[in-house]
């Protein structure tokens, strides 16, 4: 062989295995980030370590208490000392994951010259009426008025008095320890006016274990944006009875205050609607000695399910419904009454179904059927009927009668039904369950996201579990700096953003992407690219190691 | 639902004034008709029809949103007694002017049965007025079939662009109007909806008397979807409350037309009864009903040479001009206690006598002149075959003796199916019309809609016919809110005449439709080409070349040299 043909032939050699390399370099460095990069799922960045650090959240609940003294309420000596301030804070004990701390925030002061007056007063109300006058107080803030011990502004025996604003007024004490005393006194009643554990464990009964907390009877309304509430008037019998509702004229009498009472917990809409020959799923039974019908409380249960699907979905809105149902039983079952788990007729005739709404059973008059023919005019007793619902309303949204304090005068709610403390309180508890709610979804949907590579998370969604992140964390300081306004608010923007970021539709358009598909579709493709380039680089990487161990060998 | 509690704690908190119950008269009224028709063709079709009238209004009130004292919250309030909840609160949420909705299974064959009160076509079909205030009327339209789909367990959320269209000649509103601007109407066919019991109980149960009394009482699923057609609808439209029109009132009106084939379940006769047709008979009236008849066709015709009869014997009959023939009807009305106490129940039955009898047999039959020959008909059909030779024919059949009258034709074309219009003739009367010139009789719009292409639907919508068919017989124009039948959905002017609607059969056009694996296919084969490419470019590029020396020896060489030789050349 020529030595020219043999020095021509490694130079093809070396040039062949250059292009190799070459080709393998350009397909590792260009090819494969290419493709990494043009098939890759849009994941916007999330904010995965806050979310998990929200699960920590320590949520601290400032009730700012001002603790107003009057002349004599305190020894003198120790009027002297104020204003201070004295903070009381306690855990809160339930299982969940969240620390709940309740702090009351007690600033002492004495009181203004026209407070003193006003206490001075002959009865309670009056005094109330003149101090209600020229303040306006900020939602969850109380304020205690702590008299002298024998002042005559409450009865005798009564030791406190709590009002239907925010105020309460508390009998001072003349005695060395008096302050240790009546801050205790004080926090009785504030406890009782804004937050205590049974409010809080129903709030939260659906983030709790199952345990006596969360029995189905304490489970209030979930919070929402929103209520519609609807009232029916079943009559399964319009032959005998033409029955009428002045519901127009009861709505606007004592609904429409209460509603507008509760309006800071969310919007409401009000429908009413007549439904005839709707019965209800159960027959009742006969008893023979008061010749009447009855439900008994066992088969109460079953009495809603065959009536839903009479009352109609609610097509244009996607908050809760409530239903109140007024029930006026067909002829051949009235009487009807319904008894409670003892067999005693249940004085209001009617209960009420957790989340659902209520029904009230409503007899006809019997001395109605004497006097005419079929069919004979109802005329509703609205009164009757709205006292019912209203309570049901409030038990339905959570606003039980709270624990009171010994020896403790209650006023007794405003005309709307309501009073103002009492809204405080739904609102500091739905201030909390909105942050657990948002809370838990923040973090189920991160969960999610990191099990499942394929979902997209565009911009958007991104920016809502941004918002909803930066919204729970406001209304968690909002909640510890004791402004319960603004931390409803943003628990509720919260909540908002973080099930619009859940139920985002986007995130389901990859999701059947199975990997078994998108392997059929790249062997074919990178099958024939890859096998050559291996091929090579392994000859290569053979030659190479043979032409070391080469002159390891010569020498 | 499972915890139901009794309520023991009650507040007494209402101060305010005790409201005694004052009576009001009703704002809403019922009224229902069964009109019983025996078909030329020996089919029974009966058709009920429930109208609610709302002396509300319903948009209005929505305005006047209750503000209350305290800080600026709206309480939206509305009360509803006959007129559905549901119903209602989509007037109101979606501000409807006109709602008209109608599931249907099986096809009004017009050329034997003769005009219907109302037509329908196959499948669902919705179409809907929105008020002039709503902005976004497509969103609106979106959503409204999407709840309507749910009230009514329809399809109908499969309404989308491709099969929405706004036409702009064939659709006036049929209630109180003023002005009618067309861009506030979608219309939308779904031809494959299949109609069954799961969309006939929503739509009983908007009944105010549900199937609990009255008329309402004989619709029976099983009965109702064992005949030869089935058509439900609900109607919305807002009508004037009195004579002057100062307010309007909302009108709703559920209408259910069946056609039984009487023949074949009547071994071969023709009679038929309540009892027969829907398993039940009439027992009561509703009792919230203000109206509530049951009206039997008896004209009869000279041709036949048969007689009817029916029992009971009516007390009374109605004679009107209803879709340009003369009927007379016989009247029961479900409220006079007579027609019901006497026997518990009333089974309507009807005879068939053949020989015609002297005057005394047929009793309260009334003799007309012509036989029910529709005046106008069509018929519609796919010729030819493939995307270039296809041919979509509609027939129109206009057997009146003089009169032409105009004919709106309405098609609605999927997107994938390109028609080519400059092929289009009109041909009448033998000749033929370039659509350019005009033909005097038929006034064309195509309708275009530039839609992104989204979803394939294989069927195409039925073709829409509206027309204006003059009467024969000159009726004294009706108070159109009082009569009692179908006619007076449609409003005319000229009470001479009356309006058609009509509908085609939905045709099913064949189409070269890709196999699903196409892209799988495609992505092979790229793949393949890209592999055998890269792979000799790859080959060339890397691999060495040289020319080697042929070793010498082999089998080969052995037999070349073998040959060589006995040919006597020199060897290798």
């Amino acid at each position: 062989m020529a030595a020219p043909g043999a020095a021509a032939t490694d130079l093809e050699v070396v040039r062949g295995k250059r292009a190799a390399l070459f080709f393998a370099a350009v397909a590792i460095l260009l090819g494969l980030p290419l493709w990494w990069k043009t098939t890759e799922t849009y994941r916007a960045p999330l904010p995965y370590s806050q979310i998990s650090g929200l699960n920590a959240l320590q949520l601290r609940l400032t009730v700012p208490v001002t603790v107003v003294f009057t002349q004599e309420s305190v020894p003198l000596d120790d009027q002297e000392k104020l204003p201070f301030t004295v903070v009381h804070e306690r855990e809160i004990p339930l299982k969940y994951k969240m620390k709940i701390k309740c702090r009351f925030q007690k600033a002492y002061r004495r009181a203004l010259k026209h407070e003193e007056e006003a206490l001075s007063l002959g009865s309670v109300q009056e005094a109330e009426t003149t101090l209600a006058e020229p303040r306006e107080e900020a939602e969850g803030s109380l304020t205690v008025y702590v008299i002298s011990e024998n002042s005559s502004l409450l009865p005798q025996d009564m030791m406190s008095y709590i009002g239907p604003e925010r105020t309460a007024v508390v009998r001072g004490f003349t005695h060395r320890e008096a302050f240790n005393i009546v801050g205790r006194r004080v926090i009785q009643v504030a406890q009782a006016m804004s937050l205590t554990e049974d409010v809080l464990a129903a709030a939260l009964a659906d983030h709790l274990p199952e345990d006596k907390w969360s029995s189905d009877k304490r489970r209030p309304l979930k919070s929402s944006l929103g209520y519609e509430i609807t009232f029916s008037l079943l009559n399964p019998d319009p032959k005998s009875h033409d029955v009428h509702w002045d519901i127009e004229g009861a709505v606007r009498r004592y609904v429409q205050p209460f509603l507008s009472a509760l309006s800071a917990a969310g919007n409401f809409s009000v429908d009413s609607q007549i439904l005839y020959y709707a019965v209800l799923g159960v027959n009742p039974r006969f008893d023979p000695a008061s010749s009447s019908y009855y439900l008994a409380a066992h088969s109460l249960p079953h009495v809603i399910n065959p009536v839903e699907s009479r009352l109609g979905s609610s097509a244009a809105s996607l908050y809760p419904v409530l239903n109140f149902l007024l029930y006026v039983p067909e002829l051949a079952h009235s009487p009807l009454y319904i008894q409670d788990k003892d067999g005693a007729p249940v004085a209001t005739n009617a209960f009420h179904s957790p989340r659902w709404g209520g029904i009230m059973v409503y007899n006809v008059d019997p001395k109605a059927y004497n006097a005419s023919e079929l069919p004979v005019r109802v005329e509703v007793d609205m009164v009757r009927v709205m006292e019912v619902f209203l309570a049901q309303l409030r038990l339905l949204f959570g606003i039980a009668q709270p624990q009171m304090p010994l020896k403790c005068l209650f006023s007794g709610p405003k005309s709307e039904g309501l009073t103002t403390w009492e809204l405080d309180r739904l609102l500091w508890a739905r201030s909390v369950e909105n942050v657990a709610t948002a809370t838990t979804t923040l973090t189920s949907l991160a969960q999610l996201l990191g099990k499942i590579s394929n979902i997209v998370i565009k911009d958007d969604v991104a920016s809502e579990v941004y918002r909803a992140v930066a919204a729970v964390q406001k209304a968690a300081e909002e909640l510890a700096s004791g402004r319960l306004a603004s931390a409803f608010i943003a628990s509720q923007e919260a909540v908002t953003s973080s099930e619009r970021a859940f139920f985002d539709p986007s995130l389901l358009h990859l999701l059947y992407f199975p990997d078994d598909q998108k392997f059929a579709i790249y062997i074919p493709l990178f099958l024939p690219m890859a096998v050559p380039i291996l091929l090579s680089l392994v000859r290569i990487f053979l030659e190479t190691r043979k032409s070391w161990k080469k002159p390891e060998k010569i020498d | 639902m499972a915890a139901a509690l009794p309520l023991a704690v009650l507040l007494l908190l209402l101060l305010g004034p005790v409201g005694g119950g004052h009576a009001e008269p009703p704002r809403d009224t019922l009224r229902e008709e069964l009109v019983i028709t025996p078909l030329p063709s020996g089919d029974v079709a009966a058709t009920f029809q429930f109208r609610t009238r709302w002396d509300s209004d319903l948009q209005r009130e929505e305005g006047e949103r209750i503000t209350l004292e305290k800080d600026n919250c709206h309480l939206l309030v509305s009360h509803y007694r006959l007129f559905p909840k549901a119903l209602g609160q989509l007037i109101s949420k979606y501000s409807l002017r006109e709602l008209h909705l109608s599931f249907t299974q099986g096809f009004w064959r017009t050329r034997y049965w003769g005009p219907p009160f109302l037509q329908a076509p196959s499948g669902a079909e919705l179409w809907v007025w929105f008020q002039d205030t709503v902005t976004d009327v497509d969103k609106s339209w979106k959503e409204l079939s999407n709840v309507l789909s749910g009230i009514f367990c329809a399809s109908l959320n499969f309404i989308d662009s491709t099969n929405t269209v706004t036409p702009t000649a064939s659709f006036k509103p049929l209630g109180l109007a003023n002005g009618t601007d067309h861009s506030f109407l979608r219309y939308a066919v779904l031809p494959r909806e299949v109609v069954c019991t799961e969309n006939l109980t929503p739509w009983k149960k908007l009944l105010p008397c549900s199937s609990k009394a009255g008329l309402s009482v004989l619709l029976k699923a099983d009965r109702l979807f064992h005949t030869s057609y089935h058509s439900q609808a609900v109607h919305i439209r807002p009508v004037c409350r009195n004579t002057r029109c100062t307010s309007i009132s909302w009108e709703l009106r559920q209408t259910l037309s069946v056609v039984y084939d009487a023949f074949v379940t009547g071994q071969g006769k023709k009679d038929w009864s309540l009892f027969r047709m829907f398993s039940r008979t009439l027992t009561e009236p509703c009792p919230l009903a203000s109206e509530s008849r049951v009206y039997v066709d008896i004209t009869s015709y000279h041709q036949d040479n048969e007689t009817l009869e029916v029992s009971p014997p009516p007390t009374t009959t109605y004679q009107d001009v209803t879709l340009g023939t003369l009927k007379t009807y016989a009247v029961y009305d479900l409220l006079d206690t007579a027609v019901i106490n006497n026997s518990r129940n009333l089974n309507l039955q009807l005879k068939w006598k053949s020989p015609p009898a002297t005057g005394a047999l047929n009793r309260g039959l009334v003799f007309a002149e012509a036989p029910p020959v529709p005046f106008l008909y069509a018929q519609r059909y796919v010729s030819g075959y493939g995307l270039h030779n296809g041919e979509l024919n509609t027939l129109l059949y206009n057997t009146h003796p003089y009169r032409a009258f105009p004919v709106l034709v309405l098609d609605t074309v999927p997107w994938y199916l390109r028609l080519y219009v400059h092929t289009l003739t009109i041909t009448a009367k033998g000749k033929e019309n370039k659509p350019t010139s005009r033909p005097p009789a038929v006034l064309l719009a195509p309708v275009g809609e530039p839609h992104i292409p989204t979803a394939r639907l294989p069927l195409l919508s039925p073709s829409v016919l509206s027309a204006l068919v003059p009467s024969v017989v000159a009726a004294k124009p009706v108070d159109w809110e009082e009569s009692p039948l179908f006619k007076s959905l449609y409003p005319v002017s000229d009470s001479s005449s009356y309006f058609v609607r009509l509908y085609t059969e939905p045709l099913l056009v064949n189409l070269p439709t890709p196999d699903f694996s196409m892209p799988y296919n495609v992505i092979c084969l790229t793949c393949t080409v890209v592999a055998v490419c890269y792979g000799s470019f790859y080959n060339l590029l890397t691999r060495t070349f040289h020319i080697e020396e042929p070793s010498t020896g082999g089998l080969a060489k052995w037999l070349a040299n073998l040959i060589r030789r006995a040919r006597g050349v020199p060897p290798l």
